[in-house]
Formats: structure tokens, C-alpha cells, sequence
């Protein structure tokens, strides 16, 4: 296992806990409306359809596709996983349900639009990031 | 349907010296900039009653700001009867969109606006630097918080950069887009810059040297990216009464574009293969009955190239997806093309003023003076735009 490359770590607060802690139990979870069954992300504590107040964190598939990425060369942080992959995936649970991510477990230049992904996390100190690999052996 | 309705004119505009470290004070860069736009108007300090910046002071952000209004107001002792300064609005030329307005409502004359930067002496030795990854103090960076960099940096995307790129890469997936048709914003702004004695390149460029260039991020590589200097520039809105004060033929401000429909985010926003600029865009020409063709020259946001082409489709100059087939090859763009684009050099070759540069250029484009880089015609209509990702703003103006 290579080592794990420098994340800035997330601000925890009681409103995205349950996404940035959510992957201790193997789990992607995302705020959802209890009302008209909306997905929200990021966390807010209105639905944006219905104006719901009544929201709670739910598990997701944690399937989805890279909807769009890049190989970032560029060293801001000194790290030997250069080119690693950016990408914003969508999930499946819902049109327009994405995340920033990465893009793990196969090589930089497999990476492409539409490519099936499944959620994977790791982990550093109180945060497990929801990273993403393929579905597929590429 | 115009809803400045000629009561917001250009008068006057200035720039400091602009270069790589010049290790100066900004402030003072700042009033170099002030103090010439003053002046190219024809007017005093003393009648100067409004001020308007971007992003304001900023402490965190190293170069990103190089005076607030607070800095510029005291040090020019100005009696103020407006002012605002800030980073939450619709890009950089928000700013001056706020000074329109200020004017048009009668509650200034004439309003000094400028924005300021020194993110070339900030950066010292090293590289161009991540967002979030400065100030740490040694040890752990501080956590990232807030909407925009909480979903964002912990995936080490730390600029936009990655950002626009992740655009750009949806864009060339649905439209066929090429990294051909990008180098050619880059060698446009470089052939332009040569004209530029104040540009930071000037030497030639060949598709060969843009493909020769290292990678920063797929599609990107390092000429896809402006290049950071220190230098301030000020511009003058006037009302259309306090116009007549001036020495200036002034520009009206024909229309603006401000319009974010869409998520104010980097990763949300609807539709990947634009941004923000798609709604400023479309709102400009809901507020004129000016049409694209009647541009004569184009000063385009080019922080990242790609998004100077996203501006062409956002502005309706081509058709969306079309940007890339309409800057190909590059006759199109060029100084005596169709659509003279970014005819100082733009961020890329000139310098990375961080959009004000745009406006400067297309205010003096209409005043003829551009120099060995005039554009031919007498051009009468200008438009210029800056942002991308979630921010952006583009005022049309035109010489009467």
C-alpha cells in the first residue's frame, strides 16, 4: 500500500460529519429531504425543491460515473503520485448528484467521461474521504 | 430595456508599471494606477466622490490584493460619497458594474475603480502557490471550511486550475474540442503581446513550444495558464452629467452582464461545459439592441484559455460548442481578424491583472490608442469579460 499523499482535512461540523465520517462504517452518506426524497450536496438545511427543514443523512450506493476530470501534474504539494486524477463524479441516485473526488486503484491515463466508479474511502485522522475506483479491472 | 440607459460612462483609465517581482509596495503600484486614471480623465482627486474595488483588502491570500478601499481612500484623502469593495459579486468587473449603478442612481460623479495585485512578489522564489496551502505556519495546513474549498481542496484541487480544466475536458468530450484549437488563444495572446511593450512575453510562440510546454492539468499545460505579475490598474466611471467634465471622449456603458442562474459553485454549476459566463452572457444582450456582430474588438477573460473560448460561446460570437472550429487556426481572432481578440496579450502574455486589464484594453482600443496594436477600422464597440468558474460579469461599451 503506497503510502497516503497530504489532504487538507475538512472543518468538521455537526452539518457534514455524517459525510466525512461516514466511511468509519463504510458508508457514503449524503443529506436527503424526508419530505419529497431529494439528495443535497453539499449539506444545507433547506431542501432546495420543496423548502423541506426535515433532512437526514442517508446512505448511497456509492456507485456513480466521472461526469468530468484531469491528470493534475502541477506539484502544489511535493508528492510521488504525480499525475493523480481530479474528477467530479456523478452518483446514481439522482441526476445531477455530484462530488469532487479522486480517482483511485488504476492507472491516471484509464481515466475517461463516463467510466462506471464505486465509492472507496481513506482514511486520515477524524475524516475518511470518499474516493472513488473503477467498477471495471482496467 | 437599457437599464443604464446612457447614464454610466467610462472617462479615464490607468495602469501602474506592471512586471514579474518588482518587489514594490502594491499600495504604491495601487496609486500609480489611481492617480494616471485621474489624470487621463482630466480631473482632480478632489472630484473624485466614489471608489470601487475587488476583492478588497485580503490578508489571507497572499498577492491577491494589493490595497482595499480603506488603503486608497485615506491614502488619497478623497471625500467619498459612495463606495464598496468586495469579493462576493460577479467577478472582478462586479466592481465596476457596482460603480455603473452608483452613477446611474446619482449617488457619485465620478467613481475611481481599480484592482490590484502582487502575486508575482508574493510567490517568491518558488512556484505559483495552491489555494488554502499558505499561511499553515509551519506544521498542518489549516482545515479547509466554507461551501467552495470544504468539497474541493481535501480532493488536492487546489486551484482553478483543476477546476477550469475539468470544463474544459467535458468540453472537448462533447464537442469534438481540441488542444490544437486551446493553444490557439495562447499563441493569439502571444502575437498580440509583441505589440505590448508593457506585456510580460513577448517572444514568439509556435504550436511547437505549446506543445512543448509541461502539463499542469490535463488539457492544461503551462501556456493554458496566465502568468501572475504585481500591477494595478484604475479605471473612472462618470455620471452622464459629471461626463462632461472630462477630456475624454467618454464610452458609454451600453449594457452589463452580472446574471448567475446557475449554482455559484466550481464543481455544481449544471452545465460542465460552461460556467457563470453562460448567464452573464445572455443577460448582456437582453439589455442592448447591439448584437454580437456589432463587436468590433473582444477583450475575453483568459486566466485559463480555455475559458476565453468559453466566453465566445457565452457571448454568442459562435454557437455553444462551436468555439473551438471558430478560433481554429486563428485568422479569425487575430489583430486584423474578424474578431480581434484579447489585443493587448491578455492574462496569458501580458499579465495576470486579474481582469481589469480587459476593460483597460478595450477603453483604449475605442480611444484609438493602442498603439502599434490599434486595431484598424476605428473600432466603435468593445466588449470585455472577466471570471470563470462560478464568477463573472462583461460590460458592452460603445464610442459614440
Amino acid at each position: 500500500m503506497a503510502e497516503k499523499p497530504f489532504r487538507m482535512l475538512p472543518r468538521l461540523t455537526d452539518q457534514n460529519r455524517h459525510f466525512w465520517q461516514g466511511g468509519a462504517e463504510d458508508e457514503l452518506r449524503l443529506l436527503r429531504c424526508r419530505s419529497c426524497g431529494t439528495w443535497i450536496h453539499p449539506p444545507s438545511p433547506l431542501c432546495p425543491r420543496c423548502l423541506g427543514k426535515q433532512l437526514g443523512p442517508e446512505v448511497v450506493s456509492g456507485r456513480a460515473t466521472v461526469a468530468t476530470f484531469t491528470l493534475n501534474h502541477q506539484p502544489w504539494v511535493p508528492s510521488p503520485d504525480h499525475p493523480y486524477v481530479i474528477a467530479i463524479v456523478e452518483l446514481e441516485e439522482q441526476p445531477g448528484l455530484r462530488l469532487m473526488t479522486n480517482i483511485v486503484h488504476c492507472p491516471a491515463e484509464a481515466v475517461h467521461i463516463g467510466m462506471p466508479v464505486r465509492v472507496v474511502f481513506e482514511n486520515q485522522e477524524d475524516v475518511w474521504f470518499p474516493l472513488f475506483e473503477p467498477v471495471e479491472d482496467v | 430595456m437599457d437599464a443604464l440607459a446612457g447614464r454610466a460612462w467610462l472617462t479615464g483609465i490607468g495602469q501602474s508599471e506592471v512586471g514579474r517581482r518588482l518587489g514594490r509596495d502594491p499600495l504604491e503600484l495601487t496609486l500609480d494606477a489611481c492617480l494616471a486614471a485621474i489624470e487621463d480623465a482630466g480631473l482632480t482627486r478632489e472630484q473624485i466622490d466614489g471608489l470601487a474595488t475587488y476583492p478588497g483588502m485580503m490578508s489571507g491570500a497572499p498577492g491577491f490584493s494589493g490595497a482595499g478601499v480603506t488603503e486608497v481612500h485615506d491614502a488619497l484623502r478623497l471625500e467619498l460619497d459612495w463606495f464598496t469593495g468586495g469579493v462576493e459579486m460577479p467577478g472582478q468587473l462586479g466592481s465596476v458594474i457596482n460603480a455603473c449603478l452608483a452613477v446611474a442612481g446619482g449617488l457619485a460623479r465620478h467613481v475611481l475603480c481599480f484592482r490590484s495585485v502582487w502575486e508575482s512578489t508574493a510567490q517568491g522564489e518558488g512556484g505559483r502557490q495552491g489555494i488554502g496551502l499558505g499561511g499553515g505556519g509551519g506544521g498542518r495546513a489549516p482545515r479547509a471550511s466554507g461551501t467552495m474549498m470544504e468539497y474541493t481542496l481535501p480532493f488536492r484541487s487546489y486551484s482553478a486550475a483543476n477546476w477550469i480544466a475539468m470544463f474544459a475536458q467535458r468540453h472537448f468530450h462533447e464537442y469534438g474540442t481540441t488542444r490544437e484549437q486551446l493553444a490557439q488563444i495562447a499563441l493569439n495572446a502571444r502575437k498580440n503581446a509583441q505589440r505590448n511593450p508593457k506585456a510580460i512575453y513577448r517572444d514568439p510562440m509556435t504550436l511547437d513550444d505549446y506543445f512543448a510546454a509541461r502539463m499542469i492539468s490535463t488539457p492544461f499545460c503551462l501556456y493554458d495558464c496566465d502568468v501572475p505579475v504585481d500591477g494595478a490598474t484604475a479605471l473612472i466611471v462618470s455620471s452622464a452629467e459629471a461626463a462632461r467634465d472630462v477630456r475624454r471622449p467618454p464610452l458609454r456603458v451600453e449594457a452589463v452582464g452580472s446574471a448567475l442562474h446557475g449554482r455559484p459553485s466550481w464543481d455544481q454549476f449544471d452545465d460542465l461545459t460552461t460556467m457563470a459566463l453562460r448567464d452573464a452572457g445572455a443577460m448582456l444582450w437582453r439589455h442592448t439592441d447591439l448584437r454580437p456582430a456589432d463587436v468590433d474588438v473582444a477583450e475575453l477573460y483568459d486566466g485559463f484559455s480555455f475559458i476565453a473560448m468559453a466566453w465566445l460561446e457565452a457571448l454568442g460570437f459562435c454557437a455553444k460548442g462551436e468555439s473551438g472550429p471558430f478560433v481554429e487556426g486563428g485568422k479569425r481572432i487575430a489583430l486584423d481578424g474578424q474578431l480581434p481578440l484579447n489585443t493587448h496579450g491578455g492574462q496569458l502574455s501580458a499579465g495576470r491583472l486579474h481582469g481589469y486589464g480587459f476593460l483597460h484594453e478595450a477603453c483604449l482600443q475605442l480611444w484609438g490608442e493602442g498603439g502599434e496594436r490599434q486595431v484598424g477600422g476605428e473600432p466603435r464597440v468593445a466588449v470585455a469579460a472577466a471570471g470563470g468558474g462560478p464568477l463573472a460579469g462583461c460590460l458592452l461599451i460603445r464610442r459614440d
